[in-house]
């Protein structure tokens, strides 16, 4: 069921990516968007009843029922270069603030 | 009228990827994904090479990979070269923040509220706390959940923390620059040893010890503290370049 929840959150994002006019409000869209994946992808790899897939002395051999390890380690990259990209827009909404005042696309160079 | 189309286009989007995934055979539904049957399998295994046979906690040895952490492994050693892209895009967002926002005279950003005497040294006794677990984290990447990113971001935090509640707070920002030159530096050179040495770029050279030791699994530990030192830096430099401004 997560991963239809998963793809609602994908969508939601991606609603508010087509309809908002606020720069702030964009850049949280595409961090909701960015989310929802990220579930999904993890969801991808889980396994009813599996461990964390980490090896310490309680669960100490391979023979273990693991959850899958790999989109774990794809979404570790995937949430690294969201932290960058959103890192990058907010400084672009600040220029941008600073020049006209305001974070609505619509009233930018009206004056 | 807009709003209505885009939430036409979206349910649209939404039905025909739920469709697809829906009945189809190499999509497993949820909690009942067979591994066994993945590739991820043979990095459980560590028999990307060769098959090991079992592996104990404690007591295999000269495994290919050595973390007891199977996503560390993952990340830091049999997609090393991935990560090292990765780093690369964090860099060159830092960058880029630092040309939009950074100017030749910085000054610190006024906060709206003087921050009083408890507040101040409260969140510097707290400081040390958020560091040290930060350094904990990356240093113990190879054996437990985490690593360099999420104790990077936490030693990041950190300076976040003595930025917000210290309104004359100035990060000494030049240092973060040579400790991020220096960790992407080392990590670089790390891969060419490997290159140079064992005939592929980040080889692990150094012995892998016993699994679940902290001292074990050759390069990665090394590896993930720079990817640590080198996260938090250029965290901590897109944190400063936000709460500057230009000016005397």
């Amino acid at each position: 069921m997560l991963q239809y929840a998963a793809i609602a959150m994908l969508m939601l994002g991606l609603y508010g990516l087509l309809t908002q006019r606020n720069i702030i409000k964009i850049i949280v869209s595409i961090n909701i968007l960015e989310i929802g994946l990220n579930l999904f992808i993890v969801s991808v790899g889980y396994v009813e009843g599996g461990i964390a897939p980490i090896l310490t002395s309680d669960f100490n051999n391979n023979g273990l029922v693991f959850v899958d390890p790999l989109p774990s380690a794809l979404v570790l990259t995937a949430i690294v270069i969201g932290v960058g990209t959103t890192a990058l827009g907010l400084a672009l909404a600040k220029n941008i603030y600073q020049k006209y005042g305001t974070f609505e696309i619509d009233e930018m160079g009206e004056e | 009228m807009k709003n209505f189309l885009a939430f036409i286009t979206v349910l649209v989007l939404g039905y025909m990827i739920v469709v697809s995934l829906d009945n189809n055979e190499a999509f497993p539904a949820y909690g009942e994904a067979d591994v066994s049957s993945r590739v991820s399998q043979a990095f459980i295994d560590r028999s990307v090479t060769e098959d090991p046979g079992d592996i104990i906690f404690g007591q295999a040895t000269n495994l290919e990979s050595g973390p007891a952490n199977i996503v560390t492994a993952i990340v830091a050693d049999y997609r090393s070269f991935d990560t090292l892209g990765e780093v690369t895009v964090l860099f060159v967002s830092s960058l880029g923040v630092a040309l939009l926002l950074g100017g030749k005279k910085q000054k610190r950003l006024e906060l709206n509220f003087h921050p009083n005497f408890m507040l101040r040294v409260g969140s510097r006794a707290l400081f040390g706390i958020i560091l040290m677990t930060g350094v904990y984290i990356a240093i113990h990447g190879h054996l437990t959940p985490g690593g360099g990113f999420p104790g990077g971001a936490m030693i990041a935090s950190s300076m976040l923390l003595l930025y917000l509640a210290d309104d004359e707070f100035r990060a000494k920002i030049k240092g973060f620059k040579m400790l991020e030159s220096f960790a992407g530096t080392a990590y670089v050179l790390i891969g060419l040893t490997g290159l140079l040495l064992g005939g592929y770029f980040l080889e692990n050279l150094l012995d892998n010890g016993v699994i679940g030791d902290l001292f074990s699994a050759g390069i990665i530990p090394i590896v993930y503290v720079l990817i640590g030192l080198k996260v938090g830096s250029e965290i901590s430099g897109i944190i400063d370049n936000f709460l500057t401004e230009e000016g005397v």
